[in-house]
């Protein structure tokens, strides 16, 4: 479904990704683990086309396409899908008018109709009984005063209405207490099918309790410098990163 | 300072009736006489250029024939139906074209009212708005005020239907110079909601000058609303004047969305302890036009509230001026005073010029004053296209954003609802 391979990427000219190989196949969950600055949050973004990340070489091939060619809008109605670390607050624009705009926005790049009110509104309150969001939430401007809980149920519900087929979690779990974390790992799981892929960025094994990846990777300064299975998360949790900067510092000689 | 022969030789064959508008009109003479058309010299119009307006083959003194109840059924706005409307042609109130639905609402000439048993408040309240702004512009108008209008909201009416004020320049025939006047008096415990638009028929030069004045009396509820929509050719300097003679309540919203040069002297003297006074405005502009918000809250009793809020939205090459002043005077104390201007620029082209301009003189006063120029959120345009929307759209939607929180304090809805329309339109049409 999604194929990295050697992919660098820089931002004002300094480099964070310094070649990336990653394939992953529908139905797969994969997470990113690594220290803080290992360029995991870079690379979540230039999967979804932040125009600030400049790719310097590589490719990524997405359903057959060349990922990076495609405008962050194009990418969406491909089915990718970014749940933002990092939430944005737009005041004047409510939660329920932007994910209808969402929502048909990418019926319409699909050559869709739009939904009806009706259909849109079944959908709504279906997703929004998983995800435990209340319409007191959905009537207010986006994002704009929500605790950090709410904006990352909301990244999570959104992903439930657009349904994508590849989803990139940036970090969800960071700022959640242990209930929030269930609720958003649950929400997810419940969107997990033979078809669809995730990758899950975290720095902390915890939410991998919930959501189970088939594969862990480790990013250390731009690379992925290890990769197994779930074990390998607990690895982490246990030793530290510290384990694995050795390992990567003492191969490369330093 | 520009001087005009026509204007000057106008003033000489003036003949100043003998009623309570002749004091004021007097000093206006002599004002303009003094001070002429201001230059880019005059503080106040370092930003807008209106001399060369005036060198235009003008129809001055303008007339009001010509137009007709056709003319006027393609202007008027959503909800006409339930309002009272009072046309002004070319600066002259028509009565024929008016329709007043609130039998409590009194509209007389200002002629008139100057020499009936409101003599008295015209006297106290026609004029005064010369004397926060000192331009020969603004004594332009009073001195050769004609046609203009007097309304009465007396003591305890609350008119459930709104007032729509529309300024008609007909330009199908002459170039036309229009000087629209009216007084309004709100009386203890009245409630009234005011809208005005300004609208250009044909091709020639236009440039209307117009004062209204609004005295507002204890415990009265005030709610005025100016939409302007007109031609890029259409000039206009539109003064607003409140007094808050008692405590009170004003909200204003004006919004501004097309038009040549357009110059809002919005002015709330809050003369009584308590009285509270909002501020709104939107301008949204494009092309070539010109938009300046002067706007002047002047606190001289304590214990008075304001805010203030003015959004801008620039395309094309449009140039926007926003001067917000807070006067505070020594009396004041315990004063709350706040004002925020912000800006969005979405083209190379345009640009803004604000001023906040705090002159307190109380030492127990709380102030504050911001504001912003700058481009569209890049992280919310990406947050919106991240989940699918195409850049144009998302780019619409947050423009629509910004200007919620100025629409959404238009009151009457079917007011609101025109704004949000034509706010639509321009977003389809008009951005980059």
């Amino acid at each position: 479904m999604l194929k990295i391979q050697n992919l660098k990427a820089s931002v004002e000219g300094k480099a964070i990704l310094k070649g990336i190989d990653l394939e992953i196949k529908a139905g797969e969950v994969h997470a990113i683990m690594g220290p803080n600055g290992s360029g995991k949050s870079t690379l979540a973004s230039v999967l979804a086309g932040r125009k600030e990340y400049e790719v310097t070489e590589g490719s990524v091939e997405y359903l057959g396409k060349d990922l990076l060619e495609l405008a962050p809008e194009e990418r969406a109605g491909e089915g990718l899908f970014l749940a933002f670390q990092y939430p944005v607050e737009i005041p004047g624009l409510t939660t329920t008018n932007f994910i209808k705009t969402a929502v048909n926005e990418i019926r319409k790049y699909r050559g869709e109709a739009p939904l009806d009110a009706v259909a849109f509104l079944k959908m709504m309150k279906e997703k929004m009984a998983m995800m435990n969001i209340g319409q007191s939430l959905l009537s207010r401007p986006l994002n704009e005063g929500f605790s950090g809980g709410e904006k990352k149920r909301n990244e999570v519900f959104q992903m439930a209405m657009l349904q994508p087929k590849m989803a990139i979690l940036d970090e969800t779990d960071s700022g959640l207490d242990i209930d929030a974390i269930r609720i958003v790992a649950n929400g997810v799981n419940k969107l997990r099918n033979k078809d669809n892929a995730v990758l899950v960025v975290t720095h902390y094994q915890r939410l991998l309790d919930y959501i189970v990846p088939d594969f862990v990777h480790v990013l250390y300064n731009g690379r992925i410098v290890k990769s197994g299975t779930k074990e390998l998360a607990l690895e982490l949790e246990e030793k530290g990163y510290d384990f694995i900067k050795n390992e990567v510092n003492v191969g490369e000689g330093v | 300072m520009t001087n005009v022969e026509y204007l000057n030789k106008g003033l000489d064959q003036l003949n100043v009736a003998d009623n309570s508008l002749a004091p004021a009109r007097k000093n206006a003479i002599t004002s303009f006489s003094k001070m002429g058309i201001p230059g880019a010299k005059h503080e106040e119009w370092r930003y807008t250029r209106i001399g060369n307006l005036f060198n235009k083959d003008y129809q001055f003194p303008a007339k009001k024939e010509g137009f007709s109840k056709t003319d006027l059924d393609g202007i008027r706005l959503p909800g006409h139906e339930e309002a009272n409307e009072l046309v002004f042609v070319n600066g002259i109130y028509a009565s024929e074209f008016s329709v007043i639905r609130s039998k409590e609402l009194v509209v007389q000439s200002l002629e008139e009212a100057a020499g009936n048993e409101n003599k008295e408040i015209v006297a106290l309240h026609f004029g005064h708005s010369s004397s926060l702004l000192k331009d020969g512009i603004n004594a332009l108008n009073t001195a050769f005020v004609h046609g203009g209008i007097f309304l009465n909201i007396k003591k305890g009416t609350v008119l459930s239907q709104p007032v729509y004020i529309y300024t008609i320049t007909d330009a199908r025939r002459e170039s036309v110079l229009s000087q629209p006047r009216s007084l309004i008096y709100i009386g203890e415990n009245a409630q009234a909601e005011l809208v005005e638009t300004y609208v250009t028929i044909g091709k020639a030069d236009s440039f209307t000058n117009q004062v209204m004045e609004v005295a507002i009396e204890k415990d009265a509820k005030v709610g005025y609303y100016k939409i302007q929509n007109d031609r890029q050719q259409a000039n206009l300097v539109s003064t607003t004047h409140f007094r808050q003679l008692g405590k009170s309540y004003l909200h204003t919203v004006t919004i501004s969305l097309n038009g040549g040069i357009v110059r809002n002297n919005l002015n709330v003297v809050l003369e009584a302890d308590h009285c509270e006074a909002h501020l709104y405005g939107l301008y949204f502009m494009g092309g070539d036009s010109h938009i300046d918000n002067h706007t002047i809250v002047d606190n001289v009793m304590p214990n008075c509230f304001s805010n203030e809020l003015y959004k801008g939205v620039m395309t094309g090459k449009a140039a926007g001026v926003f001067n917000g002043k807070i006067f505070v005077r020594k009396d004041a104390q315990k004063t709350n005073a706040y004002q925020s201007n912000k800006n969005i620029l979405l083209s190379a082209d345009a640009s803004v010029n604000t001023k906040p301009q705090l002159e307190i003189f109380a030492d127990d006063v709380k102030c504050s004053h911001g504001c912003t120029v700058g481009q569209l959120d890049e992280d919310a345009l990406f947050y919106l296209q991240s989940r699918g929307v195409p850049a144009p759209i998302a780019q619409s939607l947050l423009v629509r954003a910004f200007a919620t929180d100025i629409l959404e304090h238009i009151t009457p809805k079917a007011i609101h609802d025109y704004v949000e329309q034509l706010i639509s339109l321009k977003l389809e049409y008009d951005l980059p």
